[in-house]
């Protein structure tokens, strides 16, 4: 069985997916998607992703089809539980917090950083301007939540508790962005336990192999 | 002798609405602990003690405290529904996948347009604050194209998981009941044939009356059903 995994390796939510498979020893295949071209919107893949997004996952001979990437990390983590890392936690207590975690990463992290990325990444790309009145805001915004994760972090080592699971993979795309594209590793750096925990999670193998999965642009 | 299970948030919030809807579906007894957020309750020491973000709600059971509504959610469900009886969550893996999906989908495209319509259209006025017609416009448009979607899915599927009410589904009530009945936007989700029939079939739910009922209500009170 291989999981086919449709979106750009370089893309923040299917390198989602990428790194919970690899954190589970699943194989998979990446078909990537052109969202330059605006691939994503054209019938052929709207038949598969009605919103025009990506990723989705398909495995053909199941006739089984997913997407929403932070839906798909949760299936293959049950599915799989008893194969690689244990990404769920093993009690209900556990697993509360780990979706827990997750939410807040959809909602609070991702918001503001969503935002910047749209401005400082996107939008240039697109010939338009860069609102830095937006960025500030949500850079501020970020900070906070940063801090209320530092204040976490300290006492636990992971943002479940003890152990890796999937609301701190569900951080590593964008965090990635954080500390290298959008040049704003400060707000990483500046917090001791943020920055413990992101060197930790960050030089994960399955990680690593995520980034190396990223095709190099052209010379 | 008081229920073990409280909930901490004015009902009138969306997110306590949610997990209100979910309690009173699984049929389980709870306190309602009101936060005044006008006074600012909810960035005070004492809450932040159970919320860190200063957010609305937070859950707490004998055996957990918890926040953020799409979690608690998962977490009633899982915890207290009976084994092997078809719930919120669905029977088995491949089954909930899809209503994962579903609730992520409300979650990240349906939530943010529709939330922000409900501060601009129903909570900034009785807070006597600015409305932002740009926002209006641009969300009204999103939330457009995400009903357009939803419209095509249920022309295919009863509800959005499948032949039954799921708690991707219910996640939806509390932005759709403020957009439908407390602005002038109904339109939005009345004049999409199929997206009628859905928001009609789960709004109607007794549950779902019963989290209206206690919106309504302006006394903060226990609540118990």
């Amino acid at each position: 069985m291989v999981v086919k995994v449709y979106g750009p390796a370089r893309a923040a939510c299917p390198q989602r997916v990428m790194a919970c498979l690899l954190e589970k020893g699943i194989d998979f295949q990446i078909v990537s998607v052109d969202l330059d071209s605006g691939e994503q919107k054209k019938p052929d893949f709207l038949a598969l992703q009605p919103f025009g997004q990506v990723p989705v996952v398909e495995e053909e001979e199941e006739g089984f089809r997913l997407f929403e990437s932070r839906a798909i990390i949760r299936y293959y983590a049950t599915k799989h539980a008893d194969q690689g890392t244990d990404l769920l936690g093993s009690t209900l207590k556990e697993q509360a917090l780990v979706n827990q975690w997750l939410e807040v990463e959809a909602h609070n992290y991702n918001e503001p950083l969503f935002a910047i990325v749209l401005q400082l990444l996107v939008f240039p790309s697109m010939g338009l301007p860069t609102d830095s009145a937006v960025v500030k805001s949500n850079e501020a915004r970020l900070s906070q939540v940063l801090d209320v994760y530092d204040q976490h972090l300290a006492k636990n080592k992971y943002l479940a508790g003890q152990f890796f699971s999937l609301a701190d993979l569900s951080h590593l795309p964008g965090t990635q962005h954080l500390v290298t594209t959008l040049g704003m590793s400060h707000l990483v750096k500046e917090r001791q336990h943020v920055n413990a925990w992101w060197e930790d999670i960050s030089s994960r193998p399955a990680w690593k192999k995520v980034l190396q999965l990223v095709p190099k642009p052209l010379e | 002798m008081a229920a073990p299970i409280k909930v901490f948030g004015p009902a009138m919030s969306t997110a306590t609405a949610r997990v209100l809807a979910c309690l009173l579906e699984s049929q389980l007894q709870f306190d309602l602990v009101p936060v005044d957020m006008s006074k600012g309750q909810h960035k005070k020491p004492e809450f932040l003690g159970i919320q860190p973000f200063g957010q609305v709600p937070a859950f707490q059971d004998e055996h957990i405290s918890l926040f953020e509504s799409r979690a608690i959610c998962r977490y009633i469900v899982d915890k207290y529904t009976e084994k092997g009886k078809r719930g919120l969550l669905g029977m088995e893996t491949l089954e909930r996948a899809s209503i994962e999906q579903w609730l992520e989908a409300e979650s990240q495209s349906f939530n943010p347009p529709s939330s922000a319509l409900v501060f601009q259209l129903a909570f900034a006025p009785r807070m006597k604050l600015k409305q932002d017609p740009n926002l209006i416009a641009q969300n009204e448009a999103k939330l457009s194209k995400v009903l357009d979607v939803y419209e095509q899915r249920l022309g295919d599927s009863r509800f959005l998981a499948g032949d039954e009410f799921t708690l991707a589904d219910l996640s939806h009530l509390p932005n759709a009941q403020y957009l439908i009945n407390a602005t002038d936007r109904a339109a939005l989700f009345t004049s999409r044939k199929n997206v009628n029939r859905w928001w009609e079939e789960i709004s109607g739910r007794t549950s779902w009356k019963k989290v209206v009922e206690m919106q309504q209500t302006p006394l903060p009170s226990s609540s118990s059903t």
